[in-house]
């Protein structure tokens, strides 16, 4: 099996800000990258700070930045057409069918994407387990990896830690040109840092430095 | 978006008065709310392409924040902290309400043609 990486997460922007240094590890050893995005992040608080979308534009502005992040990252976008915050309310099954015509078709060595009841959205915790149910539809022999992403307060208590841990700091220019091709996201977000640090890129470094995955097990 | 002025969103609320439109109403505190701070509570509901039709639409307040109330024949349509709106490229009436760091708090949008997505 040649590798190839498939990362499943719901909005524009979790891949920049919960992966793209793993990403960009990746892609620097040539190994495929495919994006397959579940939303356009429709329903997204930050509008730009000043606030340059509204809630009719924010679609559009985000699809925009999304193909730019996947520029920035060299990887193959899927935009998969569910709407923001809705997720969890969709089929199970039929995301999972979706999403697993997706697999079958690329059939990727390691598939990342978050974890199901421990990544705070709604719509990870939904597109996690969707995600994951995708990967049990294979036969066993075919699956690939499973990397799931935690972000929940109490992750590391209930589920110990995470078997992979990336720093990522050396490949950190590049995460943080992602995040910032998320224009109307990233402003709000890093003026936040802003006020509180003198060197912004090495107060994110601190704060998105490291990426940690669990190795799901099926068993 | 622009800062409300009061006559002239009151113009626009006017002209959409007993017609059928479509409303987009919408508060949030984000889906992060609780996960930043243990002591507050993830809150929100949206309704997107209700179709209704006012008899009357006011808007009230003044300087920062205003409400907008909309009666219907058998209810009502109400939103409190919009500060700013604006006449999109489709002739809908945006208003919305932002934080200090730009994020919507509050939204009331109405249009003549269904909102898209």
């Amino acid at each position: 099996m040649s590798e190839h990486v498939v990362v499943i997460y719901p909005h524009p922007d979790d891949e920049a800000f919960g992966a793209s240094g793993t990403i960009t590890t990746f892609r620097e050893k040539d190994i495929p990258v495919t994006y397959l995005c579940g939303t356009l992040g429709e329903m997204g608080r930050n509008m730009g700070n000043p606030t340059f979308a509204t809630r009719e534009t924010l679609p559009e502005i985000r699809k925009q930045e999304l193909i730019k992040a996947c520029e920035v990252l060299d990887v193959k976008l899927e935009m998969l057409g569910y709407r923001d915050k809705t997720l969890e309310f969709e089929s199970r099954e039929e995301v999972a069918k979706h999403l697993n015509s997706y697999l079958q078709e690329i059939k990727p060595s390691l598939v990342i994407t978050h974890y199901p009841g421990y990544a705070v959205h709604p719509d990870h915790d939904a597109f996690g387990a969707a995600a994951i149910r995708a990967v049990e539809m294979m036969p066993e022999e075919e699956r690939p990896a499973v990397w799931a992403q935690a972000i929940s307060n109490d992750h590391l208590e209930v589920l110990g830690q995470p078997q992979v841990q990336n720093d990522v700091t050396s490949v950190f220019r590049k995460k943080f040109a992602s995040i910032l091709a998320h224009k109307s996201q990233a402003d709000g977000m890093l003026s936040k840092v802003r006020n509180e640090e003198e060197d912004i890129e090495l107060a994110a470094q601190t704060w998105l430095g490291r990426e940690s995955f669990y190795i799901w097990d099926f068993e | 978006m622009e800062p409300i002025d009061i006559n002239l969103l009151q113009q626009e609320i006017d002209e959409r008065a007993n017609k059928q439109v479509y409303v987009h109403l919408e508060t949030t505190n984000g889906a992060y709310a609780s996960h930043f701070n243990k002591d507050s509570y993830n809150v929100g509901a949206f309704i997107r392409n209700a179709k209704v039709q006012y008899e009357r639409g006011k808007v009230v307040g003044a300087e920062s924040t205003y409400r907008v109330g909309l009666k219907l024949e058998i209810g009502w349509i109400y939103a409190e902290g919009v500060n700013k709106y604006e006449i999109n490229e489709n002739g809908s009436l945006l208003m919305a309400g932002h934080d200090r760091e730009g994020r919507l708090m509050v939204a009331l949008q109405i249009s003549e043609t269904p909102f898209h997505y």
